[in-house]
């Protein structure tokens, strides 16, 4: 199986013109993603070409989904654009929208998740800021490298882009069902909590990797999840240790205010609910080896 | 971005939120004369972005422009923890009724905003909400609704603000929720909120933090931006679009790719250090995905420009970016600086296009430039270095 995204899944492209969405519309088709279309209003009607294959622009997603029967949608819209780009991906029921764009102001981002809400939740949001879902040998919906690691039995969910590459590397020989980057900022779709949920009910699933970071209290709360209801496996990671308290290092959620927050709450709450905690990526990475090899 | 009070204030004022007449003067002569503009009694404050300036002699009440001038003596200049006083703001004094705590924040854990309001004011909040969580009321907020006056008026009701207060009370919730919005504020704290003896209500002192993300609907806060309170460091950095922030006692510099992949690789090398003397990073600095040739020089540039660094760990994994543009990278940039690179650095590559980053490196066989294979290792070299050159 794999969670959220698999080989059915049919993804057309927000901002699929614009100079990153076509670098990596280039590079999701190479990996064997089902692109099917762009969206781009003043282009509607017209094709773009992509890695060798011509793909129709429509004008909004509503009318993309219509026509292809697309159900994933890729954002790769400037900041300014982007939350009339979520509303009309909402508006549209699409069932999944990765949001890559990063530096999305934070009213922003609360208002189209408000907006998500007020709709009943129909489309699962991940981001935005994120490096997005890759189910590897099925489909890629965003900018994980899909030639990090294969398909396997460990689930990945991760705050950060590049330890999500990171470990996906590290644990390359025993591969993924699916990896998916939540993203660093303050509001997020898809939380640490969706993910696990998702992977403790996929039969492909063995073992889960869950990845960290300082601010807010996610990793607290996904340790509360975990206890109660999680029976595979997990193994931790959170970064910003040594992360001083008020600065903002990098993701726009990685900030420390007062006690709240530190990556030592984190760990300390994730090991009170069984989860194996590494030091650093490579031990990590380690304790998974272990409890796949027992598995 | 954290605003000092007076920049709340003018926030608020340019929202039709209550404030007293005041001035930000960076003089004694020119707190005089806006002691003397003012004509009533004043306070003198210090304008520092740290908590407890009162404890610290960062307050001060003055009953003449003489005074205020000598108050404000006493203020400019002096150190409240580590944060150097430029400016005082000369308020008018005012006479308080009572004190109210009220702020406009977001609310991470629900993905939304939230009103915390108290009867109780102008003491620590945190502390508040710790021993007396009843005292504190939070009102989550709609981001679509927003706060109008029935939801201001229900504010007002969950704190407990006095009846004799309430309809005023309402009325700047709305304006700070006008503020908190069309500002695209983070937090909007009034602390405290005051009642006169003529039952006015005033923000007497605000804290406003700003979106920095939402900076290009808002040209105008660029002009908030105090370059005197910056670090030298990070105000360079900022300069050539760098996101880059030192932090105190290190000795390895740090450059990676990724706020997560820099973020650990800071623990990393913290934890390394241990085994050396107790070496520390000193800085985060995050090149992003497309490490050209030019980011990689600017960001040594920065790095080897800081007198505390003693080596450099530079940590990259190839995701998007392939290893053998980041090793290019480090050999133009090594090249652009000459005999201004004098540092050890320690090279860790893995991923996209290793092999041939690697070998880019072994080619150039630059003497400052030591490669480890993995990120631990390379963490235990550079911290071995920092401490040798210490």
């Amino acid at each position: 199986m794999s969670i959220f995204l698999n080989e059915n899944s049919k993804v057309i492209v927000q901002g699929i013109t614009g100079g990153e969405g076509t670098k990596h519309s280039t590079k999701m088709l190479a990996a064997g993603t089902n692109i099917v279309g762009g969206v781009n209003a003043r282009k509607a009607g017209t094709t773009v070409e992509i890695g060798g294959k011509t793909l129709p622009v429509f004008g909004t997603v509503e009318e993309a989904m219509k026509e292809t029967g697309a159900d994933v949608s890729v954002a790769f819209v400037p900041p300014k654009f982007t939350k009339d780009a979520v509303i009309e991906a909402i508006d549209a029921e699409i069932p999944l929208l990765v949001i890559i764009t990063e530096g999305v102001p934070v009213h922003d981002s609360a208002y189209f998740w408000a907006h998500a809400v007020a709709k009943g939740n129909k489309t699962r949001i991940i981001g935005p800021n994120c490096p997005g879902i890759i189910s590897p040998g099925k489909s890629n919906a965003g900018i994980i490298p899909a030639d990090i690691a294969g398909p396997g039995k460990i689930g990945l969910v991760s705050k950060s882009g590049t330890l999500t590459y990171q470990m996906m590397y590290e644990l390359r020989e025993i591969g993924f069902s699916t990896a998916i980057g939540i993203g660093g900022d303050p509001v997020i779709g898809t939380t640490h909590i969706d993910a696990l949920e998702a992977f403790e009910a996929d039969p492909e699933t063995a073992a889960i990797v869950m990845i960290g970071e300082i601010g807010g209290d996610a990793e607290e709360r996904a340790a509360a999840y975990i206890q109660a209801n999680v029976t595979k496996p997990v193994v931790g990671y959170v970064a910003g240790f040594t992360a001083p308290e008020g600065k903002t290092m990098g993701h726009a959620g990685a900030i420390v205010s007062g006690s709240a927050g530190t990556a030592q709450a984190k760990k300390e709450a994730l090991e009170a609910a069984g989860v194996k905690v590494g030091k650093t990526p490579s031990e990590t990475a380690d304790l998974m080896r272990e409890i796949v090899k027992g598995l | 971005m954290d605003l000092y009070e007076y920049q709340a204030r003018d926030l608020f004022a340019a929202h039709d939120v209550p404030v007293l007449p005041g001035k930000t003067v960076e003089t004694a002569e020119e707190a005089k004369a806006a002691a003397a503009e003012i004509g009533t009694a004043v306070v003198v404050k210090a304008q520092v972005k740290v908590g407890g300036r009162g404890k610290a002699g960062g307050v001060k009440l003055a009953s003449t422009p003489d005074e205020a001038a000598e108050k404000a003596t006493d203020i400019l200049g002096l150190d409240i923890k580590g944060h150097i006083v430029h400016r005082v703001l000369v308020a008018q004094a005012s006479d308080i009724a009572e004190e109210y705590y009220f702020s406009f924040l977001l609310d991470r854990s629900n993905r939304t905003f939230l009103a915390m309001a108290s009867a109780e004011g102008g003491v620590e909040i945190e502390q508040l909400a710790v021993e007396r969580p009843d005292a504190l009321a939070r009102i989550p907020i709609d981001a679509i609704a927003g706060v109008d006056r029935a939801k201001a008026a229900e504010i007002v009701a969950a704190a407990k603000y006095p009846a004799v207060v309430a309809e005023e009370a309402a009325d700047v919730i709305v304006k700070l929720w006008e503020t908190f919005v069309s500002e695209d504020a983070t937090l909007v704290e009034v602390n405290p909120l005051v009642r006169d003896p003529q039952d006015r209500v005033i923000a007497l002192d605000g804290k406003v933090t700003l979106d920095e993300n939402a900076g290009f609907r808002h040209p105008e806060h660029a002009a908030l931006v105090d370059e005197r309170a910056e670090n030298p460091l990070e105000a360079k950095a900022k300069a050539k679009g760098l996101n880059y922030v030192k932090l105190d006692d290190g000795q390895v510099g740090i450059i990676g790719n990724g706020a997560g992949l820099v973020m650990s690789t800071l623990d990393v090398v913290a934890y390394a250090g241990e085994k050396h003397g107790g070496v520390k990073p000193a800085n985060f600095l995050d090149i992003g995905g497309g490490a050209s040739a030019q980011v990689m020089a600017d960001g040594l540039d920065v790095i080897l420009g800081d007198p505390d660094v003693k080596s450099v760990f530079v940590n990259v994994f190839g995701g998007i970016t392939a290893c053998d543009a980041v090793a290019n990278g480090i050999v133009e940039a090594l090249g652009i600086l000459g005999d201004a690179a004098t540092k050890p650095l320690v090279v860790r590559l893995d991923g996209n296009n290793v092999v041939e980053g690697r070998k880019i490196l072994d080619d150039a066989n630059h003497p400052l430039v030591t490669q480890v294979d993995t990120m631990d290792n390379a963490a235990d070299k550079a911290a071995e270095l920092a401490a040798a050159g210490a």
